[in-house]
């Protein structure tokens, strides 16, 4: 798998992420680098394989909808870089 | 003896017996880390004497009061910087979660805390748990009390090496590829990741979570058994918590492993495997079957796909959960910026460090349109096969026995230039995320340097009971559990 520096640019805007050149360059390399190396599991016969996400086989129950206290608006604000008393604040995004 | 070379739950023992108040312990603690903390770097918070004191109060008079609490009321303890305390700051090592101050405590936590744990404090630990030497953390790395230029593994290093020092009784860490087992074999304590699902994550600050787990970092096979009965059980506010079934764990330390079956994957044995590291775990075998064990190897072939599994599954998951991270809701927020995408984009390059971002990118690829299938897809199909090869194994082996890691602890510095080598050090210890079963690190030795080595015990899931047995009776049989970085130091004066 040949990694370039353009294919670092499209995943880091996916990612929000803006290196700076050189930490693009050096990502670059090892990104290769690592999927180079990943690329031993194409020797493995997948086929008719259910993909696995969850190991145990869990499955969906039902508890009855009762009203329980979520977290408190001041607390969970109080951690917020930039919020008033009710909301967390970001630059305009809609003219 | 000092005080800090009792296991838990001897310290326990004594504070039950009222023969040490809970204040005593926290001082003898609090003096430890007083000591410590500058040589080593096991914790990126330290609480301060008097909230620790007040803790301890607090225990001293809920036991005065007749309060049953638990064997290990009074013991203090810490917990890794990923789990979140109610009011005390939980960074995660990182620059991007400086100043969050969690408004709740983890299920895990709040668990302790009812059962008369006194906290000193929050363990470093590589970068969002990235990492396999504790390097990674924005707080500057962990040094490994054995010999302090060397890492003390990762990502939960400060756990380790807390323990290893001395400055707290046990350790609570999380362990999404290895990070509880593998510093605790760097650094000679015994480590416990136990069965998926075991102990809530509620509270956790996720990294891959259908790898992640919580578990106990302690001197002793006993110890692991005692703080995980406090920890574990099915948690309303985690639908992946189990119901373990385990009835009591201590209580399954019988010592008696007549006719355990145990398998040694020859594949664990092979190439890249340190001398001296093989014959410590080969060794260890031989003490189980002085004690009635039928040790077998067996082929085991899908290690060669192990790390490429796990580090696909990994990083995608990651990405997902670290989308939060993005300076509006909690953390740190870049200056400068122009529009939210700025904002975005300036806080996260900033906040994150670099194998976190080289993580990010490699899920975000792996995930991304054209990829999905021969890497993400690929990786969940050979995911079911590992997991196939343990049933399989878990038919015709009660328990298997492997190497923690490769070699013993690195030089500071010496991983960090080369992140694949650093992925590949992780074998032997990522499988079992990827199939959900408990493992044990336990010390086994020690290489020419004098640093430990530790030897995995493998169980199938919710085997937690059979596993710590079979540690436990290792450990009635050798003393490398009870030796000590302060006890060689002091025999070499």
């Amino acid at each position: 798998m040949k990694i370039t520096e353009e294919m670092v640019d499209y995943v880091s805007i996916l990612s929000r992420l803006k290196l700076p050149q050189e930490e693009k360059e050096r990502m670059t390399g090892e990104l290769e680098q690592i999927l180079v190396y990943m690329d031993v599991l194409d020797g493995l016969d997948t086929s008719g394989v259910e993909p696995m996400s969850h190991v145990f086989p869990l499955k969906n129950v039902l508890r009855p909808d009762e009203v329980v206290p979520s977290g408190d608006r001041a607390a969970l604000l109080a951690n917020a870089p930039v919020p008033d008393e009710e909301a967390f604040l970001v630059p305009k995004t809609v003219e | 003896m000092e005080l800090w070379e009792y296991t838990a739950l001897e310290l326990g023992g004594l504070i039950q017996k009222g023969e040490l108040s809970p204040t005593q312990a926290a001082q003898a603690a609090l003096d430890r880390m007083a000591a410590e903390q500058d040589r080593n770097n096991a914790f990126v918070t330290c609480l301060d004497g008097e909230a620790v004191l007040a803790q301890a109060a607090d225990v001293e008079k809920r036991l005065a009061a007749g309060e049953k609490l638990s064997p290990l009321a009074g013991v203090p303890m810490a917990l890794k910087d990923n789990i979140c305390t109610k009011g005390v700051r939980t960074t995660c090592a990182s620059k991007i979660l400086g100043d969050f101050t969690p408004p709740y405590d983890a299920t895990a936590a709040e668990k302790l805390k009812a059962a008369g744990g006194v906290l000193l404090g929050k363990l470093n630990m590589d970068e969002f748990a990235m990492g396999s030497t504790s390097e990674t953390s924005y707080y500057g790395p962990t040094r490994n009390p054995w010999d302090l230029d060397h890492a003390p593994g990762g990502s939960s290093g400060g756990a380790a090496a807390a323990v290893a020092a001395g400055e707290c009784w046990y350790a609570i860490g999380s362990d999404t590829g290895g990070s509880i087992r593998q510093p605790a074999s760097y650094c000679g304590v015994t480590g416990l990741k136990p069965t998926y699902g075991s102990v809530s994550r509620y509270g956790l600050i996720a990294y891959a979570s259908s790898l992640d787990q919580l578990g106990p970092l302690a001197r002793s096979a006993d110890d692991c058994a005692a703080v995980l009965e406090l920890m574990a059980g099915r948690d309303r506010r985690d639908g992946t918590s189990l119901d373990n079934g385990w009835g009591s764990l201590t209580a399954s330390l019988t010592g008696d492993l007549k006719g355990l079956r145990v398998g040694l994957p020859a594949d664990c044995f092979g190439e890249g495997l340190d001398e001296e590291v093989r014959a410590a775990v080969l060794a260890a075998a031989e003490v189980l079957k002085a004690r009635g064990a039928v040790v077998e190897e067996f082929s085991f072939p899908m290690m060669k796909y192990v790390v490429p599994t796990y580090y696909i599954i990994a990083a995608a998951e990651a990405i997902s959960n670290l989308s939060r991270f993005d300076g509006v809701k909690y953390g740190w927020r870049a200056e400068g910026y122009e529009d939210l995408t700025d904002l975005y984009e300036k806080t996260r390059t900033q906040g994150f460090g670099a194998e976190v971002k080289r993580r990010i990118l490699l899920g975000t690829f792996v995930l991304s349109a054209g990829y999905y299938d021969a890497y993400y897809k690929k990786a969940l199909q050979v995911k079911a096969l590992i997991k196939g090869a343990y049933d399989e194994a878990f038919e015709k082996y009660d328990l298997l026995l492997t190497p923690v890691a490769p070699t013993t602890a690195p030089r500071l510095g010496e991983s960090l230039g080369d992140p694949l080598k650093m992925y590949l050090s992780d074998i032997y210890t990522v499988p079992l995320n990827l199939a959900g079963l408990p493992g044990l690190s336990m010390p086994c030795g020690f290489d020419g340097q004098g640093l430990p080595i530790g030897a995995q015990l493998i169980g199938p899931a919710l085997g937690e009971a059979k596993v710590l047995n079979a540690a436990h009776t290792f450990q009635l049989d050798t003393d490398y559990h009870r030796q000590s970085p302060a006890r060689k130091e002091a025999q070499a004066k």
